[in-house]
């Protein structure tokens, strides 16, 4: 199979936004999108007549179809380039994707990707819950009452049994992160978290409890991608991009080839060899957490540590700021904010954050080199991408 | 061992009948539905590569070939991972809590999701050998749904 061609070097962020994050009942969704886009662009110290290209995901609050065309129109924008893309929490990642091949081969110099959605607000809590049976088969899942917690709770079980991780363990992932979480100004949740609390908290689906799943926030955030060219005469510090990968091995659960084995292997393995780099370079990894098994797989597959070691990994401190490997230093989607595909590209802003410095108590010391892994589905969509602050 | 929960609908906070879904077949699924009403599980298998898959569809996933059968399955298998969900994501399941979600690696291969049932279920636990029941959703319409099976035990579904 011939190689990608690389996008090592090609194309830089140069510019992140989050919106208000929270209960935000004052701004619609495409209102927080709008919110983190100009935060975005200030940041890059452009302006919006620079902005050719405009990627989104999709919005279970404000399901328009087009959505990349309705978020265009709502910025007042005319892209020659412009998509909406659906791969779930993998959304991000695969736009920022698709946003450095089109630079690349010159469909698009400066690209806004942004996502995000009024879950906490915009709809009933009930709602937001029964939206997201949409992730289940129709025919053959759905009829037998299955819930995305249910799903990734089967998924925790089958690694607990095969390799003896612990409840525990996975309350050291909720932990963590909420550690992070306090550290930064604009995170969801700001109150500390202990291991009993994770532990006595009410189950969802076993042995997932209810501190074991993701927030449902009010959130928008925002990139700005630019050639590495153009990124050396703007204002702000680039981040270039070093590598990125991606692999899809199914959607539904019952079609998942296996249960503690998904596709952030072979997704990072791509990104690992565009960058000439491997697991011992990484400094800091932002992971998709949507669950706390989630990014303890995530730790396995990406090369940090050995199969069934991913808990232990977390349980000893190896994943705070200090340690390691911090993951997750914003606090993640458990902590810091979830909403929709907005999730996942929290873990690219703070991974530019991080590697631009000065972050006070949140700063891993040293940042050079970062990780960042988005998945989308049941552990169905994976994309990984390493981001640098030089070019290496 | 017959499934313990009631048939057809249940009263959700005690207002309205939320009936349990029924099963929606299309193209790719009618035979599977049809012969779920006759209490049979049935599986395709590729004529080309002998692979059976679960999910029905228009072509054997392995080799795309379009030359498909179905056939029998046993209706015997092991549970590959399971959850017991505290609470509900569709209303029409609410008034059941708690209750089973399992995945079945069937003994013919393929690998699909349903509930465990039984007054047994709730002491689930991987690897336990299980078989298919046949769960009356109203109208005549009947879904597969498995019970764990003990050992010796003769079968008593119809």
């Amino acid at each position: 199979m011939k190689k990608p061609d690389s996008l090592k070097n090609k194309v830089a962020i140069v510019g992140v936004g989050e919106s208000d994050i929270g209960r935000v009942p004052t701004m619609s969704g495409l209102g927080l999108n709008a919110q983190a886009a100009k935060r975005a662009l200030d940041d890059a110290g452009l302006n919006v007549s620079d902005i050719d290209g405009m990627l989104t995901a999709y919005s279970f609050t404000e399901p328009y179809f087009m959505l990349g065309s309705v978020l265009s129109e709502y910025l007042g924008l005319k892209p020659r380039y412009n998509a909406s893309m659906v791969v779930g929490g993998a959304s991000p990642a695969v736009m920022l994707k698709h946003a450095a091949e089109a630079i690349v081969a010159g469909q698009a110099e400066t690209i806004l990707i942004c996502a995000g959605e009024n879950r906490a607000t915009g709809q009933s809590r009930d709602a937001a819950v029964a939206s997201l049976l949409a992730v289940g088969h129709p025919y053959f899942e759905q009829p037998y009452g299955g819930s995305i917690p249910g799903y990734y709770a089967m998924i925790a079980n089958r690694h607990m049994h095969v390799y003896g991780t612990t409840r525990e363990q996975m309350a050291s992932v909720a932990v963590n992160t909420r550690e992070h979480a306090l550290m930064h100004p604009n995170a969801h949740m700001k109150t500390p978290l202990t291991t009993e609390q994770v532990l006595s908290a009410k189950s969802i689906a076993d042995p997932l409890g209810m501190l074991d799943c993701c927030l449902i926030s009010d959130a928008g955030g925002a990139l700005i991608v630019t050639s590495a060219e153009r990124a050396r005469s703007l204002k702000s510090k680039p981040i270039y991009l070093q590598g990125i990968g991606e692999y899809h091995t199914h959607e539904h659960l019952m079609c998942a080839p296996s249960l503690t084995e998904f596709g952030a292997t072979q997704s990072s393995r791509v990104a690992y060899e565009m960058a000439g780099l491997g697991p011992g370079d990484i400094d800091v990894a932002e992971l998709y957490d949507c669950f706390t098994i989630v990014p303890i797989i995530e730790l396995e597959e990406l090369g940090f540590c050995k199969p069934g070691e991913g808990g232990a990994f977390f349980a000893s401190g190896h994943a705070h700021i200090g340690g390691s490997l911090p993951v997750n230093t914003h606090g993640g989607m458990l902590s810091h904010a979830h909403a929709g595909a907005a999730g996942g590209l929290f873990g690219i802003v703070e991974a530019v954050r991080q590697l631009r410095g000065g972050l006070g108590a949140r700063q891993v010391e040293g940042a050079e080199v970062a990780l960042v892994h988005n998945e989308g589905g049941i552990l169905s969509s994976h994309c990984t991408l390493i981001l640098a602050n030089a070019e290496g | 061992m017959r499934p313990s929960r009631p048939f057809q609908g249940y009263l959700v906070e005690g207002r309205e009948l939320q009936p349990l879904p029924q099963p929606i077949a299309n193209a790719d699924s009618q035979a599977y539905w049809s012969a779920a009403r006759e209490r049979r599980l049935v599986i395709r298998r590729c004529m080309t590569c002998n692979a059976y898959h679960f999910m029905p569809r228009h072509l054997c996933p392995t080799c795309w070939s379009d030359q498909l059968e179905w056939v029998d399955s046993k209706g015997t298998g092991t549970v590959h991972s399971f959850t017991i969900i505290r609470r509900a994501s569709a209303a029409a399941f609410s008034s059941l809590v708690p209750y089973v979600l399992v995945l079945i690696d069937l003994d013919e291969g393929p690998r699909m999701m349903t509930n465990l049932l039984g007054d047994d279920s709730l002491s689930v636990a991987i690897g336990d050998p299980v078989k298919v029941a046949f769960e009356d959703r109203g109208d005549g319409s009947l879904i597969p749904q498995f019970c764990r099976s003990i050992p010796g035990e003769t079968d008593e579904e119809a």
